[in-house]
Order: C-alpha cells, then structure tokens, then sequence
C-alpha cells in the first residue's frame, strides 16, 4: 500500500534522530504509566471512605495522587517539548532537502513545475507532515499505552465489566480507519484546490494590467468564484465527515459508561464489585476518553501527513538527468575549444536538435540564427549542461561536457540571457551573485564593463540599493547590463549571449553595444544573434533550421550561396534600420525643442 | 511571506514609481490589539447573511455543553443509586437514571454534528464571501494600485490573512464553549456542595495568575516564530523561481549554506517556543493533582463524617478533571486572536484602499462607436506639482493611426495610459465621440478598447483560452483567424497539441517573441474600435517582429490605433505622427508635411541617412 510506504519513509525520518525519538518514547511511556495509577487511587478512596476508614488514609491516598500527577507531568513536559522537537527537526531536514533538491534539479524538472505548487510544497506539505510526527506519531503511542493498559487493569479487576466496557474500542478503530480513508481524497482535493486559488489570483494580480486592457474582470472573477465554490464546499465535505466521525465516538463512548454503570451496578448488587472499583471503571474510562476521541485527529493528520508525504517526496524522488557522473573531474580553467560532435537532443521525445557538429576555436564568436524554435536555445543550454544532449557529445577542450563536474564546467561558462532575474538583495549582491564574497573594487570594475556603474552611482544608496521585489524597477536595458555585469565578475572563458532585446532607448542602446564588444573579448562566445552587427563580425556563423545545422560559414560566404541564411538576411536582419531615438543620440540632436 | 527588509519605492521612468506611496499598502506591526472592535463588528457584517445559521450553531452549541456538564452529575446519580443497592436489591431507579444517561447521550450527538456543521457552513460561507470580495475589490481597484503594491504582498493578504480570519471564526465559538462550560462546571459543583466548591476552586486564581505571566513571556517568542518563517518563505520563493539563473551561476552550494542558516534560525525559534508551551504541561498537571486532593481530603473526611454522600466526591472529581482544559484552551488561543486581529485589520485595509478610477454613478454604457478620439488640453501628474502630461490637445479621427514619437520621459506611455483610463486625468479631458471617458462605464469602455504591451502576459490555459481571453464563446475559427492575421498560426500548429498546447507559467515553454504574437492574436480577436500598441515589439525578436510588422495594416484597418514604436517604418506609414517632448506635442503630420516643415522630425529623419551609413561602416570594420 502506498500510504503505508509514505508513513514507513517518514518514521524513517523521524528516527534519524534515535536519541530524541527514544526519549520521547521513555517520557511518554512513563507519562502514561503515571497516568494509569490515579483512577485506581480513587476508586480505593471511595471505598476507604465507604468503609468509614479513617482521616489519615485518605490524606496519605491524596498525597499519593499528588506526587504521581506531578511524575506525570515532568514527563508529559518531556514528552511534549521531545516530540515538538523531533517534529521540528523532520520538518528543518525535510526543508532543507527540498530545497537543495530543487537547487539541484535540472532545467527539464523545473519547465514543467509552477513556482506556487514548489512553494507549497515545502511550506504547507512540510508543515503538515511536522504536525502529524510530533503530534499524530507520538500520541499514536500514547493512545496505544493507555487503552492497553487500561483495558489489562480493568481486566484484572472484573473481566465480564472489563468486556462490555470495552466492547466499543474495536468499533470506533474500525470506523476511523474508513473515514480516515474517505477524508485523504477530500484533504488531497483541497490542497489541489487551493493551489488553483492561488494561481487564479497570482495570474490575475500580475496580469492586472492586461485584464484591465480588455475589460474582463467579470471573467476574471467568475473564474475565481468557481475555484473558491468548490474549495469551501470540499471544507465543508471534509467536515462533515470528520464532525460525524468524532460524535460517532462520543456516543461509542457515552455507551460504554451506560453499559459499565448498569452492568457494574448489577455486579455490585450481586456482590461481585465494590462502588470503589466502579468508580475506577468509570475514571478509567474517563482516561481513554480524551486520547480516543484525538484519534479521529490523529486519523486526520495521518491523511494530510500522507498526501503531503506523497508530493514531498515526488520532488525528493524526481532522478536528476543531469548530475555529476561518478568519476567527474573538477577541471581549472578552460582554454575555450567548443566542439559539437553530432548532437541530437529530444524535449520529451520531442526532437529539437537533430545531428548538429560544430567547433569553436578558443576566443572565436559563433552566431546562431535562426528562426524560433529552430534549436538556437538549446544548442547554448546545452554547453552548461542545463540540459543532457540524447545523443552526440559535446566537448571542451577535447574532454566531453560529462566528465567535468557540474559545478566546474558552469564555472567555466557565463551565460547571460534574455529573462533576468533579479534577486531581492542590493545591486551590489546582485552583481557578485555567482562569487559572494567579491570585493567592491571587482562589482565595481564588472559594473563599469557592463556600463551599468554610472546609473548605480546616480541611485542615492549606490551600490546598497536594493532591487527585486521590494527594491527599485530596473528596466529591460539596465536589466541586461546587468546580467552582463554577473557574467563579466565570473570571468569565464566560454561566454554565452543573448542580443535580442531591441531596447528601448538610444543610450541604452549604445550602452549594452559597447558592453558586449568589451565582455566578447578573448573568450569564446556564441551569439544568439538578432543584430546584423553581430552576426557580420562573427567568426562561425550556425544557420539553425528545425534542429538540423542548414549552413554555417562566415558573412561574405553565406551571403554569397543563395540559402536560409540569405532569406534570413533579407527578412530580419536587412532592415536593421536604427530606431529613431538611436538616430537623435548619433545626430547629436535630440528631440528636445 | 512578508518583508522582512523594511523599505520600497518605485523608479524608473514611465507610470512605475513615480506613483509616491499613496495607496500602498501598509505593513501593519505583526500583532496589534487583542480585540479591535471595528474588524469584530466588521466581521458581524459579514456573518448577518447567515443570522439563522449562526443563531442555530449557538444553540445547539449550548446544548451541547449543557449535555457535557450534566454528564457527572448523571454519574453520581447512579452512584447513590448503587451504594444503597446491595441492601434494596432493587435497580429500577438505577434504570431510570441510565434512561436519563442514554437521553443525554443521543441529545449530545445530535447536537453536537448539529453545532460542529452548522458552524462550518457560516464560517466557509463568511471566507467565501471575504474572498470574493477581496477579489471583486482587486478587480476594481485601478493600475496605480499595482504600480505600488507588490503582487506578494496582496497575495499575502488574500490567502494567509484570509486563513487566518478562518481559524478566528471557529475560535470564537470554541472559546465560548469553552467559557460555558466553564461557568457550567462551577455552577454544578455550587450546587453540589457550597463548601467543597470554595475549597477546590482556590486552585483556580493560582491557575490563571501563571497563565498570565506565561502569555507574557511566550509573546515575543511567538512573534519571533512568525518573523522567521516569513524569511523561510521569502528565501524559498525566491530561489525556487530564480532557480535558473541559480544554476546558471553556480550559486547552489552558497544558496543552501544560506538556506540552511536561515532554516536553522527558524527551528532555533521554534524550539524556544515549543519548550515554553510545553512548560504548561506539568503546571496544569500538578495543579489539578492539588484540586483532587482538595477534593479526597476535605470531601473524604466530610464523607467519614457522614456530611457528605461518597458519590459527591466523585462528581468533583469528574469535574475538576474536566475543568482545567477550557482555562487552558482559552490562554493558548490569546496569541491566535491577536493574530487575526491584526489579519482582520489588514483585509479591511485592503478592502477600503480607495478606488482611484471609479465609474461614476451616472455613468453610461459607451455605445458602439466610430472611434473618434479627442483630447483637450489633458494634464496628469503621478505626484502633485510634477506633471508630466502638460496640456496635450490631439484630433484623432475614426481609423487613423497615430505614431507617438519621443525621448523615454517624454509622455507616451502616460498618454496611452491615459487613453485606456488606467488613470483619470488630472486636467483637461479625453473624449471619444465626444463621450468623456469619465461619463461612461469602465467596463463598456474596455469593451471596445485593447491594448498590446511591452511585456506579454498570459495566463495559465491553452493557447486558445489565451487568444480567446474574455471571449471564452469565440469558436475555433475565429481564433485561428486572428492567429493567422499577426501570423501565429504556423508555429501554433506545430506543437504538440497545437491550439490546445497548454501555457505554463510564464509561458516558459514560448519563446518572448512567440507570446507577444499570441497577445496580438488577443487584441485582434477582441476586435476593439481602439487599439494601443505599447512598444508592443521591443522586447521581441526580430523574426517575430518581421511577422508583426507585415501584420499590422491588417490589425491597423478599421480601427483608430495609437502606436508607440522605435522602427522608423511603423512610424513613417502612420497617418499622423506626434512628436512628444516633455509632457507636450512639439509636432505634428504625417509624414510628409512633417518633413518639410523640417523641425525636430526631419532632422531625426534626415539622421537616418547618415547614421545608416554609419552602420554599414561598423558591421564592415
């Protein structure tokens, strides 16, 4: 059974700290051994008292009581402060696990992932399955001890009572084990729900400007008020099948006194029991009241726990393709001699490239071109191995892209591409954000190649402006220079480009020019070019067409052979007209009056 | 997911940051008052639709509890009934008082699902209206909000504040419960026994004296506990979708030594306030262990005496066992009612953040219109006293195409806004057809209006439902229509599942060109009078942009379109082109008479020559 594996994998969790978890074990072991003494020591009260017994046995009787109780709670204290940090500890190691396999995941897990549904995989899943170790797995126990062993004392005190008393416990397991199956759809449902709220409102607040461009707040909120239809009704599903499971308890419960209150007060009548040993009956059962009735949570919390328990470890489980093959050697640095020797690459059995051979002379500029969806992309993710090539290979330096470890052949490649992400941290951090730990001299020195220093300085916290999320807007172009100015702090002697960006102004423009050509400076590069610049000084051009290598050369040659690369030429890169605020920047006349 | 670094503010150039902070959204402090009357009444308001309901949760609720103390004393009557037993030999009455006992047990269950479901509905009905109105009010409230206010944050507000309000529902009937029961227990022992009563309850100050001191100094640690998962959170989300550019760089083993650090900070948290919670434990334990001796000495010898029936002492104990849980229950959840204190603060915040582009009462519904565009002297300023539309007056007639021409900070993204009424002007007016934008509704205005921006956005669906976007009825042919006017058809057909390939987040699996033609698509299929393009091709690459640009006298035709664009082609086949200078129109003409007035216009476009010969230079060198 599937749920039983998930449960198996997360006690495997929780004992990864055997000490705690037998600690845990011996207070609440002890907690509820205490806990059984006190009913018997007042039903022996309320016979002392029948008796007419004298005054000093029953003070002894409460001291008794007392100094139990008070074992009892020193190690309920110990129980409940060991059980919290077991759970705790799960859900810090479950945390970081999945945070680092995330790191660690190649590109082809994260295309198919949505950010909310990783989120709430690590908050709200991890959450769950903490409350159920420390609240579900421990007071499982608990519950076991004390019906057990209430059930072995009342036993031993009248059997017949003990059996009708206790007829009810089998009962309420079995119903429980059925709702708690029921109620794992419904919790499984609900979180599925859930996720779809949160990607109807997150679309909805990003794209605010778009639903408002086409007037469809209406659709928007009608497609709201579906989702929030159906979650409160699942709550409400849920509910009632937890609220009828727990009264069914209750009246389980309220049974079995009326039973052991008519059956006992026929014993006592027939002289088999004393009122003394009743009462025990009935504060015995009064202790298995509470713990029997948390099952039903327990019951719910082991449902949540195990459709969590699923999702976290569906990321925790997912096979990397791309990972260090045993035996990687870290390699220093490079010289630059790419080579693709007859690389095909299938996107889930989608083929994308198609037997494509190349080679790149260390500090060479190779031009893709193409139209989309031709493979320029793919061809440049796959040098940094964000993607594993199905078939062919791809050298550096002679020595295949495999056999360097990950981390050292991305140290040796800079990528600067279109989407840039900007982390919430100051510009500074954001420049030396693949080599934390960089003087300011150096992001200063990057921030300068890239041309993005002077718009830094011009911020009134400088370097300590904070970007991203609750810091400034950068905009396309300063986006760009600065995931030049990442690129350029690495150093790396393979560099991968992105031109595409027809920005927006005549400065930046000029800007982002003069930052390529300086980053472009003896390393290898490859261009995903859409400037007739670009593709005109480059060394190798790569005419990409559907996956497969069409032409390459340089510029005199191509342009010469009536190919793609001619049509290309002719479509999209001959009216490389200059915009018209590049023209006021190179006339020297802006528009101003 | 709240901040944690305390400070934000926009910049840049266009509509962004230049915004103030008015309409942003206040952080509130992490926990306010125990009991804000305004959000309670507020609250009450949104619990009026369901009175019946509410009403009939109370008192089932109250039967329920009354079943629950009554149970004891049920007890103690068949206790006096057994001790006398043995000499009767009689157990008729025994089996009237379990007759009483069974009643009170199918009394209870019926109650109680009764209580337990009915609460559940209104609590479940309050949440759906709270979110639907949160959203309805997100949907109204105009762009300067979002300019202001990170997508988070509202989200923030919109779930977990909205989760909290959840749990504070049933909180509060639970703590009444558990206030009635409390006042039922003390009731019953008093009727019990007046002297035993006075002796057991003197636990309870002592009781509620440690409570106090507790929630004193769990406080702060319950604080700390919510200020260090919100930096979890933070530092998750981030990496989670920034994890390319992670990798990328070779970031991971710092990001999870940082991870770690973080994580590590918020167990340490924890841990401190689980060992305070749990200290709670043997308090409770030890006190209700002196209540029942109270109870076995006093009420023992009391018994010995013969002043007392043994069956009383039982009752007490029964009742003392369970008084304490609800004393318990009711301090624990004082940090959870402040907590939704505050959440019910922030909602109503949000819900109050003033519409600033509101339809007026009297507002009309556009009529189909031809598409003439008038503006008269029309000023806007983000920020008082700094305007940057300074008195544009522009004639747009029906079906012409109007290029806006100018430096970043000269007006046209603000203009364009202004068109679309993301803003209401703060001088002068827009009219079209001589409708002032501010006379009719936003809805019928949106209708005929649409708008192609910078960056594209889908949203999550198929291709078609993004096409299709608000015209969910518009079949298959239609949609390929326009897909095929901006040219998309082609690359649509060839994924996998063509106009049904669903969009995933982003749309990371297109490429920025590919999206943006499927926004062009959009605009088209909403077959709008008025079309804006929004530099709508800057981001995009040039082959997408070539199919655009043959596309756009097809989208251009029959309709009034306002383009702002860098290609001097777009420009130069617009019937009119307005050059912007500051927040005024310095020009204007086609492109002709623009030429031979020879101002600003000509002189960039003679430019062109010249700076075209600098470009063959460059590529050739």
């Amino acid at each position: 059974m599937r749920g039983m594996r998930i449960l198996l994998r997360i006690l495997g969790l929780a004992w990864r700290r055997p000490r705690h978890m037998t600690s845990a074990y011996v207070a609440l072991i002890a907690s509820s051994g205490f806990a059984l003494v006190v009913p018997r020591l007042l039903g022996n009260t309320v016979d002392e008292v029948l008796r007419g017994g004298n005054f000093s046995e029953v003070v002894q009787l409460a001291l008794l009581i007392l100094l139990v109780s008070a074992g009892r709670g020193v190690f309920a204290y110990g129980q409940t402060y060991l059980s919290e940090w077991t759970g705790q500890l799960v859900a810090y190691d479950l945390r970081n696990s999945i945070f680092n396999k995330l790191q660690r995941l190649s590109f082809s897990y994260h295309d198919g992932q949505q950010t909310g549904d990783q989120m709430s995989r690590a908050t709200a899943d991890v959450e769950a399955i903490r409350n159920f170790v420390q609240g579900g797995l421990l007071r499982a126990l608990n519950i076991f001890i004390l019906v057990f062993g209430a059930a072995g004392l009342l036993f031993f005190l009248n059997w017949r009572l003990a059996l009708v008393g206790l007829l009810f416990v089998p009962i309420v397991a079995y119903r429980s084990a059925v709702v708690s199956l029921s109620l794992r759809e419904v919790w499984t449902y609900i979180l599925r729900v859930t996720g779809k709220m949160t990607t109807v409102m997150q679309e909805n607040l990003a794209g605010a400007r778009v639903v408002r461009a086409f007037g469809a707040q209406e659709h928007e909120k009608q497609k709201f008020d579906v989702v929030i239809t159906d979650l409160a009704e699942s709550h409400l599903k849920a509910n009632r099948r937890q609220v009828f499971n727990s009264s069914f308890i209750q009246i389980m419960f309220g049974a079995a006194t009326v039973a052991i209150l008519w059956f006992g007060g026929m014993e006592i009548v027939n002289g088999r029991l004393t009122p003394g040993e009743l009462t025990q009956f009935i504060f015995y059962l009064g202790l298995i009241q509470g713990p029997v009735r948390m099952s039903g949570m327990i019951l719910n919390n082991f449902s949540r726990a195990v459709s969590a328990g699923q999702r976290i470890f569906e990321v925790l489980d997912s096979p990397s393709p791309v990972a260090d093959k045993e035996g990687a050697v870290p390699v220093e640095r490079v010289k630059g001699h790419v080579r693709f020797e007859d690389v095909s690459f299938a996107y889930a059995k989608e083929p994308v490239l198609d037997h494509v051979s190349f080679e790149a002379e260390p500090g060479q500029v190779v031009a893709l071109l193409g139209m989309p969806g031709s493979g320029k992309t793919t061809v440049v993710h796959l040098l940094p191995r964000f993607y594993d090539a199905t078939d062919g290979r791809v050298t550096i330096d002679g020595m295949d892209t495999r056999d360097f470890t990950l981390e050292s052949l991305r140290r040796n490649i800079g990528i600067a591409m279109q989407d840039v992400f900007l982390f919430s941290a100051t510009m500074a951090d954001n420049i030396a954000y693949g080599r934390p730990g960089t003087t300011r001299e150096e992001v200063e020195r990057a921030a300068k190649i890239a041309q993005l220093h002077d718009f830094i300085v011009s911020q009134p916290d400088g370097y300590e402006t904070w970007i991203g999320e609750r810091g400034i807007t950068l905009s396309g172009g300063q986006r760009q220079r600065l995931a030049i100015a990442r690129t350029v702090l690495l150093d790396p002697p393979v560099l991968v480009l992105d031109d595409s960006t027809s920005s927006v102004d005549a400065s930046t423009e000029h800007l982002l020019r003069t930052a390529l050509t300086e980053v472009m400076r003896g390393r290898t590069t490859f261009v995903i070019a859409h400037r007739l610049s670009t593709v005109r000084s480059a060394d190798v051009i790569l005419v990409l067409d559907e996956g497969r290598i069409a032409e390459q050369g340089r510029h005199d040659e191509l342009v010469e052979r009536d190919g793609l690369y001619r049509k290309l030429y002719e479509l999209q890169l001959l009216p490389a007209e200059p915009t018209i605020d590049q023209l006021a920047a190179d006339s020297g006349k802006g528009v101003r009056p | 997911m709240m901040g944690w670094h305390g400070h934000g503010f926009g910049g840049g150039g266009g509509w962004r940051g230049m915004g103030g902070r008015m309409g942003a959204l206040d952080e509130e402090g992490e926990l306010g008052a125990f009991y804000n009357h305004r959000v309670v009444s507020r609250l009450i308001t949104y619990i009026m639709p369901h009175k019946g309901l509410a009403i009939l949760s109370l008192l089932t609720m109250l039967i329920t509890t009354a079943t629950i103390v009554v149970q004891p004393w049920i007890i103690k009557l068949s206790i006096d009934e057994l001790v006398d037993a043995p000499s009767r030999g009689d157990v008729g009455a025994l089996a009237f008082v379990m007759g009483l006992f069974v009643a009170n047990i199918c009394v209870r269950f019926v109650a109680n699902y009764m209580y337990q479901t009915t609460l559940a509905r209104v609590s479940q009905g309050v949440l759906y209206t709270l979110r639907s109105r949160i959203f309805a009010h997100l949907q109204r409230l105009s762009t300067s909000f979002y300019d202001k206010n990170e997508v988070g944050r509202i989200m923030s507000r919109g779930q977990n504040d909205v989760n909290q309000l959840q749990e504070f529902l049933n909180l509060v009937i639970s703590s009444l419960a558990d206030m009635l029961s409390l006042f039922g227990i003390i009731l019953a022992m008093f009727l019990l026994d007046v002297q035993l009563a006075l002796i057991t309850l003197t636990v309870v100050p002592v009781l509620i004296g440690i409570m106090v001191v507790w929630q004193r100094i769990a406080w702060g640690t319950f604080m700390r506990v919510r200020q260090a998962i919100a930096i979890v959170n933070a530092n998750l989300q981030e990496n989670i979708s920034g994890v390319r550019v992670v990798q990328a760089l070779n970031r991971e083993e710092t990001n999870m030594r940082r991870f770690d650090q973080v994580n590590n900070g918020h167990l340490d948290a924890n841990l401190h306030a689980s060992r305070l919670s749990a200290a709670l434990m043997p308090t409770v334990e030890i006190l209700t262990a002196v209540a029942i001796g109270l109870v076995v000495v006093f009420g023992g010898s009391m018994a010995i005496n013969g002043t007392m029936e043994v069956s009383v002492i039982v009752a007490f104990a029964l009742y003392v066992q369970r008084f304490f849980d609800p004393i318990r229950n009711l301090t624990m959840q004082y940090t959870q009612f402040q907590r939704a204190m505050t959440s019910g603060v922030r909602i109503f915040a949000l819900l109050d953040t003033p519409v600033e582009v509101a339809d007026k009462k009297d507002a009309v519904e556009l009529p189909p219109v031809r598409g003439d565009v008038a503006l008269d002297d029309v000023r806007f300023h983000y920020v008082p006293d700094v305007e940057v539309v300074r008195g544009v007056s522009l004639d747009v007639k029906a079906g012409e195409t109007v290029a806006l021409v100018g430096e970043t900070g000269a007006g046209k993204t603000t203009l364009v806004a202004l068109l679309n009424r993301f803003y209401d002007v703060t001088g002068g007016r827009i009219t079209i057809d001589g409708y002032d934008l501010r006379d009719v509704t936003q809805d019928s205005l949106a209708r005929q209006t649409a708008m192609v921006l910078q960056e594209p956005f889908l949203f999550s669906g198929s291709i078609r439902d993004n096409i299709a976007y608000n015209h969910a009825e518009a079949p298959l042919e239609t949609v390929e229509e326009a897909a095929r006017a901006v040219g998309a058809h082609e690359f649509i057909m060839k994924l996998p599942e063509g106009y049904d390939t669903p969009v995933s987040e982003r749309g990371q699996s297109l490429s920025v060109g590919q999206r943006q033609l499927i926004s062009f698509a959009r605009a088209l299929l909403a077959d709008p009078r008025i079309l804006v393009l929004d530099e709508a091709t800057a981001n995009i690459d040039s082959y997408s942009e070539s199919l655009i640009q043959q596309a756009l006298t097809e989208v251009f035709k029959d309709r009034t379109s306002f383009v702002i664009a860098h290609r001097l082609s777009t420009i130069r086949n617009a019937d009119r082109i307005v050059v912007l200078g500051h927040g005024q129109v310095l020009e204007q003409g086609t492109h002709d008479s623009l030429m031979s007035a020879g101002g600003a216009y000509a002189n960039l476009y003679n430019a062109y020559f010249a700076a075209g010969a600098g470009v063959r230079e460059e590529a050739g060198g």
